[in-house]
């Protein structure tokens, strides 16, 4: 179980310049390589200052005060810069556009190893593995621009493996995808931890799809952690997940529910497949004596 | 889904759309064929995947886009043959992006602006002003820069510009886009009692769950078609016809499809009415 940690904070507290209240204030935890978590919270919670901070954009690019200790792969990232770590952590933002500027496909993924310096061949097949792992192969020469929105989004997560990180940072990556881009785009980033040992962590609003494809949920409220485990704990209370303005998964307000209804300990489900399973088993086919 | 009436055919059609097809100049068509009828009173959801053409039809019907052919009229008036104004007064557009709308010092001045371009006297214009603010509980930022706010409240005034025209559609695009789950239900609430009081909605979203709460028909749209029109469970319940458009149906809908040989029924939207249809399973079942 115990694995090499990929991101740890400790007691991490920031704050932006001019603002009259930390953005983190007092955030402890630690991501294991290989592990796929995300972070939950409402606008305002922290996310997207965790998310700057595992890349090293906080401190390095954006400024402000920051206190505690964050280390990525064990080194603390004041003592590298956002170069060397870019190498390491892939940063995907929620607007595909605002990371994407090249006349193709192939030169937005081949953008990032060129400013390595690395040489052609090896840049060319990173371009092809990185397509291939967001099931983009083939639209190498397209125009980032004319694809959906789900596809620009694989691009961008393509560009970031091309550096080939050892971490994936995702700020609401799903901002704006349809249902089935949502998906693929979740799928996508499963396969890329089951495959190949990505470490993925991924900031959002909504529990929804998060309930299905993470290891571990932190849910943030103002800059503080205030819960930590698998969906399948951490997700069950749907009221607890709307006071914090996060939407909470369909599936769990229908576990609250009938939980409320029948009473026990069993009715506890955030997916669809396990409350198939506990509604066919312990509500409608069980038969009282 | 709110209550509200239902509708026949005989009823009073404020928007008519007719073989509408529009190509853009690049030469995508993102509209290849589209007719549509929307009455007095409607909460209408138009969903469909990115690039299915939602947009690019409510471009079309308050005239920002000239159609490549087919007709759209407003009252029986075609659109092309008015002035953007006269239209604005009879269907307002909320942008996805309420930063495309927003260029005023103060909230009061943006949602002012555009009845002030009609010609009001002061006395109206105030009236109206503060109708449109009180409707997005703007009230109390009224004198702020609209871009010291928060992004849901940057919505409300750009919404709020648009019912400052008293439109008697509102076309809404995406408008809980980036907005949490509270800012996002308080602002499906105060577009609901909209509809109540009598406006028609247009709602713009691939949030299912959005459509099966509020809604009283779905458009579905794919390829700048329009491949479905029924009520929200009608909708659901195609779930070939969703998935070819890069729909999913809400999680709930989907558990009851999954118990329906338990006899829960297929056509439920809400986790509550599921429940309920469970309950009501379970005591048929012994």
């Amino acid at each position: 179980m115990a694995s090499d940690p990929a991101l740890v904070l400790d007691d991490v507290k920031f704050r932006y310049p001019g603002s009259d209240r930390p953005a983190l204030d007092g955030v402890s935890i630690g991501v294991r390589k290989g592990e796929f978590v995300s972070v939950l919270g409402a606008n305002g919670a922290g996310k997207s200052t965790l998310c700057l901070l595992a890349n090293g954009l906080i401190p390095h690019t954006v400024r402000g005060d920051l206190s505690g200790s964050v280390r990525v792969f064990g080194e603390d990232i004041g003592s590298k810069t956002v170069a060397q770590l870019s190498s390491r952590v892939g940063m995907v933002f929620q607007e595909p556009e605002s990371q994407l500027f090249c006349m193709t496909v192939e030169e937005e993924v081949a953008f990032g190893p060129e400013n390595l310096g690395i040489p052609r061949e090896e840049i060319a097949e990173r371009v092809e593995w990185a397509l291939q792992l967001v099931d983009m192969n083939g639209y190498n020469g397209r125009s980032p621009f004319n694809l959906s929105g789900g596809q620009k989004q694989r691009v961008a997560i393509a560009a970031a493996l091309s550096m080939r990180p050892d971490m994936l940072v995702l700020d609401e990556p799903a901002y704006a995808l349809d249902p089935v881009g949502r998906i693929e785009l979740y799928k996508v980033l499963r396969e890329l931890k089951e495959q190949h040992g990505m470490t993925v962590l991924l900031a959002e609003r909504d529990a929804e799809e998060a309930s299905l494809y993470s290891d571990e949920i932190v849910l943030l409220e103002q800059g503080h952690v205030v819960s930590r485990g698998p969906p399948s704990e951490v997700l069950t209370d749907p009221g607890k997940l709307v006071s914090l303005g996060i939407t909470p998964p369909q599936i769990s307000e229908v576990s609250a529910l009938l939980r409320t209804r029948l009473g026990g300990e069993k009715i506890s489900f955030v997916n669809v497949d396990d409350a198939e399973r506990t509604i066919v088993d312990e509500v409608l086919s069980r038969r009282s004596k | 889904m709110i209550p509200g009436p239902r509708f026949s055919e005989s009823q009073d059609k404020i928007v008519s759309v007719r073989d509408l097809k529009y190509t853009y100049d690049g030469g995508v068509q993102a509209l290849a064929g589209i007719s549509l009828d929307i009455r007095q009173g409607e909460y209408v959801a138009i969903v469909g995947g990115n690039g299915s053409g939602k947009t690019t039809l409510a471009k079309n019907i308050i005239g920002l886009l000239r159609p490549t052919s087919g007709t759209i009229s407003i009252h029986g008036k075609r659109v092309v043959d008015q002035k953007v104004a006269t239209i604005a007064h009879l269907v307002g557009y909320a942008f996805q992006n309420p930063d495309h709308q927003l260029f005023c010092s103060t909230v009061m001045e943006e949602v002012a602006f555009g009845p002030r371009n009609l010609g009001y006297s002061q006395d109206e214009l105030e009236r109206r002003a503060n109708h449109a603010l009180e409707a997005m509980d703007l009230l109390e930022v009224r004198d702020r820069p609209p871009f010291s706010l928060t992004l849901s409240r940057r919505r409300r005034v750009s919404i709020a510009s648009v019912i400052a025209m008293d439109p008697q559609v509102l076309i809404l695009d995406e408008p809980t886009t980036g907005l949490d789950m509270r800012e996002s239900d308080d602002l499906m609430a105060s577009i609901a009692k909209l509809n109540i009081e009598g406006r028609t909605i247009v709602l713009i979203t691939h949030d299912m769950k959005l459509v099966a709460k509020y809604a009283r028909r779905v458009v579905v749209m794919s390829e700048g078609k329009i491949v479905l029109d029924a009520d929200p469970a009608g909708v659901f319940s195609d779930l070939d016809a969703l998935l070819r458009s890069k729909l999913v149906p809400p999680p709930v809908v989907r558990l009851a499809y999954r118990l329906s040989s338990f006899g829960v029924p297929r056509d439920v939207l809400s986790p509550e009415e599921l429940v309920l249809r469970i309950m009501m399973a379970r005591g048929e079942g012994r």
